[in-house]
């Protein structure tokens, strides 16, 4: 397979070149400021107005398998990935049985490989056996299996002595540990962000100190250990300004938002909309704001989409039953390009948000646009309108409040694996 | 009475998508049915064939019964679906549930129910009207609507009074849509308790917050008690029933606070003397059972827009 790009414009973390490619059995094997002049090609691309990234990677991802396939499965979660230009994805443990052994690790690898998708998978293993919070899973023999991260997201390990002895043992193996901060007992039984909207709905309430405390936490516990500790989806501007200042103060600490945290307010949920019911919760306005905020200062440093498909059957019910989470996988660029439109962000940001630290922190080799690299690449129709459908979704699940809106900007080829593969539009 | 206005609801979900004018007109199309229900023959035709079927998940003496005359004086036929004998117990789910019972042709569904939004819920997903009988602690808007016709009975006013609720507000779907109705028709609502019950949210919504009873019913109107909800509340809300009632009690002591002509109220259950004590109830000045007479008129208003869209002649 031989591929040429012409004329289009590559975006990295460290910025935008005109640069013309030349792909062959899967590395790049010509970078230059001319146009590829190779007669035979199998792909000649010549479009100015599309933009070539490393490929993108979502760190934050419910894949579902083994368990609950009829949510979504290793296969569909793939495709999602695939139709959202994502050519790696880290998935939680949260299945059942939960990946806590390095048997449900090694079957989650070996799955992935069986779809001959054009995406990587990186299973992150639970911090404790069952997510439980009791006893740790055996990092070591998980990190052989394939393990890149630990986290027992979805829940928070409460006792803060067992997530300290957790962090240290993480340590003695280099894994990062990424942490759901929440305290529960402030947040027991809550549904939507408390506040007006949830004195107005009538339901309980999850307090912003839920999060607030936890990720104050989780901060203070890696400042003991010395370990490395991931925070996901951060939500409140007290959670970005707590992340901000331990970061000055030289704490070993990263974190992620999504993209309903700095588009959507508590205010979607009205009418008790259980698409946009999600843990943590959409909160106020002020906290898109600290959100978009902490993304242009570099304080949030990835941009991961935390894709929870449900079945409809799991979320057509009584507000109070329905389950947490919205599908994200291929949205995630679209509604990030949108913060590069509005000005939050510039391309090489978003670059390095949905491409290079997410890998770097899970410890995964970053793809790079230079001869002699393996190509992993994305193809981006930054202009491209389109209405996210039922249709139009790979997901087995369509739980997301953004269905029906137009999208703007879409991922239309994949080049890995010394393959090149076309994004249905 | 006020001018006849279009009707344009199919279903009854809550007094927040109601206009001031709206509330006036159910309520006196609601005194127009009092007299009804002081006729020997307490029957008339008006929503003969129609039919209105009960839904309650959960436990209901009053407005139950209330929702069943109402409908049976107007000649509709009721049909009462009780949880524990009904395919719910069997894992069905409440779509459904609904979308059975709306193949069954009926007009109305009258839901009581634990979670807060399902009537607004089915009301999306079936043909047939739906009235809120209580969603979790969202609203129950019926019954702040009886509260105003018993208002309006003694205080012959709808507005500029202060009116005082007190006790446990934060699970009370009575003292939401009363604080909406009662701020829509231009009323000083305050809320009245210990802070654990009374989030400050509440005054973006326009009430006024005490935690000192005293100081909350004083020169007050009305005085509207509530029941403390056990069984929607996790722990800690109160130390203690015995402190409870010795700081936030209606008794003969307390109800001294308010106007001399002050009313008492208590939509019901009773928890006697913890919230309430009983001299207090058979105090002259406590309305507690005009409460329930008038519920039996708000209902019948409630189901004859519905139905008819306040056309058909009474």
């Amino acid at each position: 397979m031989k591929i040429k790009l012409n004329n289009l414009t590559i975006v990295t973390s460290s910025g935008l070149f005109k640069k013309n490619l030349l792909i062959e059995k899967g590395i790049i094997k010509q970078v230059s400021d001319k146009p590829i002049y190779a007669k035979f090609v199998d792909v000649a691309i010549d479009d100015k107005d599309l933009l070539v990234f490393p490929g993108f990677f979502d760190m934050h991802v419910h894949l579902r398998e083994p368990g609950f396939e009829y949510r979504e499965d290793i296969e569909s979660g793939m495709k999602a990935a695939v139709n959202g230009g994502i050519t790696g994805i880290a998935c939680m443990a949260n299945t059942n049985p939960v990946n806590d052994n390095a048997v449900i690790t090694h079957f989650i690898k070996c799955r992935a490989e069986q779809t001959e998708l054009p995406v990587s998978v990186y299973p992150v293993a639970a911090i404790t056996k069952g997510l439980k919070g009791e006893q740790i899973v055996e990092m070591g023999d998980l990190k052989n299996a394939g393990a890149v991260a630990f986290s027992d997201d979805g829940s928070a390990v409460e006792n803060s002595e067992i997530l300290r002895r957790a962090l240290e043992y993480a340590k003695s193996f280099d894994m990062p540990i990424i942490c759901h901060s929440e305290e529960k007992s402030l947040s027991k039984d809550g549904q939507v962000n408390e506040g007006i909207i949830s004195i107005k709905l009538g339901l309980k309430g999850i307090p912003r100190e839920s999060e607030i405390i936890g990720i104050f936490r989780d901060i203070t516990l890696a400042k003991l250990t010395k370990s490395r500790v991931h925070i996901a989806h951060v939500s409140t501007e007290e959670g970005v300004d707590l992340i901000r200042k331990a970061k000055r103060a030289g704490i070993y600490v990263t974190c992620e938002t999504c993209p309903h945290y700095f588009h959507l307010t508590e205010e979607e949920v009205l009418g008790y909309n259980t698409f946009a019911k999600v843990n943590p919760p959409l909160r106020t306005y002020k906290d898109v704001l600290a959100i978009r905020e902490g993304l242009r200062d570099g304080t949030i440093d990835v941009i991961a989409s935390d894709h929870a498909p449900h079945h409809i059957d799991e979320k057509d019910i009584e507000f109070e039953k329905a389950n947490f989470g919205m599908i994200g996988l291929e949205t995630l660029l679209p509604l990030t390009l949108e913060l590069v439109r509005q000005g939050v962000i510039d391309f090489k940001d978003l670059a390095e948000k949905l491409s290079r630290k997410p890998r770097q922190i899970l410890g995964i080799n970053p793809p790079v646009i230079k001869e002699g690299e393996e190509a992993n690449l994305t193809i981006v129709d930054p202009n491209y309108k389109w209405v996210l459908t039922k249709e139009s979704i790979c997901s087995k699940s369509f739980n997301t409040p953004f269905l029906g809106k137009t999208m703007k900007g879409k991922a239309i080829y994949i080049i890995k694996g010394g393959q090149f593969f076309e994004i249905n539009k | 009475m006020a001018e006849k206005i279009k009707w344009v609801h199919k279903d009854f979900i809550s007094l927040d998508n109601l206009s001031k004018e709206e509330i006036l007109y159910v309520l006196d199309v609601a005194s127009s049915f009092e007299e009804v229900l002081k006729r020997d023959v307490k029957k008339v035709p008006t929503l003969r064939g129609k039919s209105v079927l009960t839904l309650f998940y959960e436990p209901s003496t009053r407005t139950r019964t209330s929702f069943e005359m109402a409908a049976k004086i107007l000649s509709a036929d009721t049909i009462n679906v009780s949880v524990s004998t009904s395919s719910v117990s069997k894992g069905e789910t409440l779509l459904d549930t609904i979308k059975n019972i709306e193949a069954m042709s009926v007009d109305v569904v009258v839901i009581r129910h634990s979670c807060s939004g399902v009537p607004e819920f089915l009301a999306k997903k079936t043909k047939a009207s739906i009235i809120n009988a209580g969603d979790g602690r969202h609203e129950h808007p019926t019954q702040a609507l009886l509260d105003m016709l018993t208002i309006k009975a003694f205080k012959n006013t709808l507005q500029g009074l202060k009116i005082a609720i007190v006790g446990d507000i934060l699970h009370s779907r009575v003292a939401r849509s009363n604080l909406i109705g009662l701020k829509k028709l231009g009323n000083e609502v305050r809320f009245v308790g210990p802070a654990t019950f009374i989030p400050e949210c509440f005054k973006e919504l326009g009430a006024e917050i005490y935690y000192s009873l005293e100081e909350g019913i004083y020169d007050a109107d009305v005085v509207m008690v509530l029941r403390l909800q056990k069984e929607r509340m996790g722990a800690g809300f109160y130390p203690s029933e015995r402190e409870y009632a010795r700081f936030f009690s209606i008794n003969k002591k307390t109800m001294h606070y308010a106007k001399k002509d002050a009313i008492f109220m208590h939509p019901g259950p009773v928890n006697r003397g913890l919230e309430i004590t009983s001299d207090v109830l058979n105090d002259k000045r406590c309305v507690v059972l005009n409460q329930v007479t008038k519920g039996v008129a708000v209902r019948m208003a409630v189901l004859y827009l519905l139905l008819t869209g306040g056309k058909s002649e009474n």
